[in-house]
């Protein structure tokens, strides 16, 4: 892979909606760069809203996100895409596509008219396989995979992009926990070991914790909270995001701070 | 970094070259068998003399005026439905979306009957074939994206079947509102044929894929990125809202520029590309072997349209491409459970 630059990406009175129904209203955050940045908030407070919006699926509505000073928007499509990536939560694999043929996608940034496929193209898909485990899959349908397997593959397809800043929608929905830290672990390597930004959305609030370097939490389309898991995560956080009384508690592992739920039977 | 592993999917590439190599020779088989078939019949010999720029008299007239334009008008408009519905297929990522199942040649169909009817120069049938083409696919446009969802597939193809309905309906109508002896040639121009054209016909439709083929060859890269979704698209750096309308234009110019040169000539865009995929296992759209593909079925079409019925006068091409693709849209529906099931 290529080195890395740190970019500097910032959401500047960013307001984004669908038709006129405004989700996400007048937000300003600047990512964390060389760092992973995760964002959590109950169903439909506007976090993958918010994702799309960063990672241009979506124009701002108002305001505007840039990417080093310059709006997203003035950023020639394909540069745009070595910088920033993003990985939607249910990307489509074509009909009948290997492994490798769909890693392979993601140099598109990096191809022109009159430059295709080229080494630098091989080298970063069999790195993308490797990095992922995925190499003995790669002559295989994308079809035929497990779920487990599949969430690898479109990780690969973000990594053959090879942009500075990853942003992920809930990269492990549909996993089990295995997979999940499987996948999380990953995406912590690609950070410490390769330099990208990660940005993520999740649903877990303890893997969350444990994986962030900074916490974002929203609520009805606002960031309540923002700053190290330690500082953000107590119970009154968490009841404002999620309408919901906890305790919180040191994770026993690698001591983040960890959310344990009251119920309407459970607890004091 | 691995660099010394071999490239993924050599293999399969060397095999899509020979297929590739396969696909011209059988394009060259059908150029010579048009060529020397016939009630004349002609030897390669006397044919390559005549192309040389020798040869009998009515060897030329027979070659460049009777056979050589209907052997030039069945590739050119093959490879120009072929790509078109290959192009649709991707970006409305649907096999069903090709510009003859959703009412674009039906549109360009009415347009230029009328205008044939009229008696209208070869430019100005091709004008109305694309002004007809072009007003279909705005009405498709515009009631699939009603809502504000963008273009999906799925709305864009039911609406274009219904559209395709109404289209024969006014086609019918000008049909039966014509004389007899125009509605009879007209007949068989609907039924899509190579037979009736001459060099000013087929010029239009050259100089319109000299324009088209360029302009699809510097915006289709992404095609097979745009199969991914539109998200997955545009993070790639192919901006899928822009792309598609860009690319759909380009199709439909396509369809209407062979609709005016040789009539609708059915279902060849809808099997060319899957076809051409299921040739090549690249795993990508690849509209080079669509276009050939598109040709081949056409010219052989042709042939066995002209020598292979038990006819004694020739039928049009575009009956033995309806029976081809009629069979093939049958096993696609029949196995498309199946399909999406593997998913």
């Amino acid at each position: 892979m290529r080195d890395v630059q740190d970019r500097t990406v910032r959401a500047e009175r960013l307001s984004l909606g669908y038709r006129d129904r405004t989700i996400v209203e007048s937000l300003d955050l600047e990512l964390l760069a060389g760092g992973v940045t995760v964002i959590v908030g109950a169903n439909g407070c506007g976090k993958s809203t918010l994702l799309k919006g960063l990672g241009r699926l979506l124009a701002p509505a108002g305001g505007a996100v840039t990417l080093d000073g310059r709006a997203l928007t003035e950023v020639p499509a394909r540069e745009l895409a070595r910088a920033i990536g993003v990985l939607p939560q249910q990307p489509i694999a074509p009909d009948g596509i290997t492994v490798g043929d769909l890693i392979g996608r993601g140099r598109y940034p990096h191809q022109g008219l009159f430059r295709r496929w080229s080494a630098q193209d091989d080298a970063a898909v069999q790195e993308a396989l490797r990095l992922t485990g995925t190499t003995e899959l790669a002559e295989r349908a994308v079809g035929e995979l497990s779920g487990g397997q599949r969430q690898r593959v479109w990780i690969a397809l973000a990594l053959a992009q090879d942009a500075d800043v990853m942003l992920l929608d809930e990269p492990t929905t549909f996993l089990d926990v295995a997979h999940q830290l499987e996948v999380l672990d990953l995406l912590l390597q690609l950070n410490r070991e390769h330099g990208r930004t990660v940005v993520m959305v999740l649903h877990d609030l303890n893997l969350a914790a444990r994986y962030a370097d900074r916490l974002v939490v929203m609520h009805e389309g606002r960031i309540v909270a923002e700053g190290a898991p330690a500082d953000v995560v107590t119970p009154e956080t968490i009841e404002l995001a999620f309408g919901l009384p906890s305790r919180v508690v040191a994770d026993p592992v690698c001591g983040s701070p960890m959310v344990v739920p009251i119920g309407r039977f459970h607890g004091a | 970094m691995s660099t010394t592993a071999p490239r993924l999917g050599a293999g399969r590439r060397a095999r899509a070259r020979i297929a590739t190599g396969v696909m011209v020779a059988l394009l060259l088989v059908a150029g010579v068998l048009t060529l020397c078939l016939g009630d004349f019949g002609l030897t390669p010999g006397d044919v390559a003399q005549v192309l040389l720029g020798g040869g009998e008299r009515l060897d030329r007239f027979i070659v460049t005026e009777v056979r050589l334009p209907r052997l030039v008008l069945a590739v050119l408009v093959g490879a120009a439905f072929g790509l078109s519905g290959g192009l649709f297929q991707s970006v409305l990522r649907n096999p069903l979306a090709s510009p003859d199942v959703i009412g674009v040649t039906s549109g360009a169909s009415v347009a230029a009957l009328a205008a044939l009817l009229g008696g209208a120069s070869p430019w100005i049938v091709s004008a109305s074939a694309f002004g007809g083409a072009l007003l279909v696919s705005g009405v498709i446009a515009a009631l699939s994206t009603r809502g504000g969802h963008g273009i999906s597939g799925y709305r864009f193809v039911l609406i274009g079947i219904a559209v395709a309905l109404m289209g024969r309906a006014v086609l019918e109508w000008v049909l039966t509102r014509s004389d007899v002896r125009d509605a009879s040639t007209a007949l068989s121009w609907l039924v899509g044929s190579v037979g009736n054209s001459r060099w000013p016909e087929i010029l239009v439709l050259a100089i319109a894929m000299a324009v088209l083929l360029p302009l699809v060859a510097a915006s289709a890269r992404p095609l097979g990125l745009l199969e991914s979704g539109d998200e997955l698209a545009t993070g790639l750096g192919a901006p899928a809202r822009r792309l598609r309308p860009l690319l759909l234009a380009l199709a439909v110019a396509l369809a209407a520029a062979a609709t005016a040169a040789a009539g609708p000539m059915a279902f060849v865009a809808l099997i060319a590309a899957p076809v051409a995929r299921g040739v090549l296992r690249l795993g990508r759209p690849s509209l080079g072997a669509t276009a050939l593909v598109g040709a081949l079925i056409v010219a052989w079409a042709d042939i066995v349209a002209q020598h292979a019925l038990p006819e004694t006068i020739a039928v049009p091409a575009g009956i033995v491409t309806g029976a081809i693709g009629a069979a093939y849209l049958l096993w696609l529906l029949a196995t498309g459970r199946d399909r999406e099931r593997s998913r």
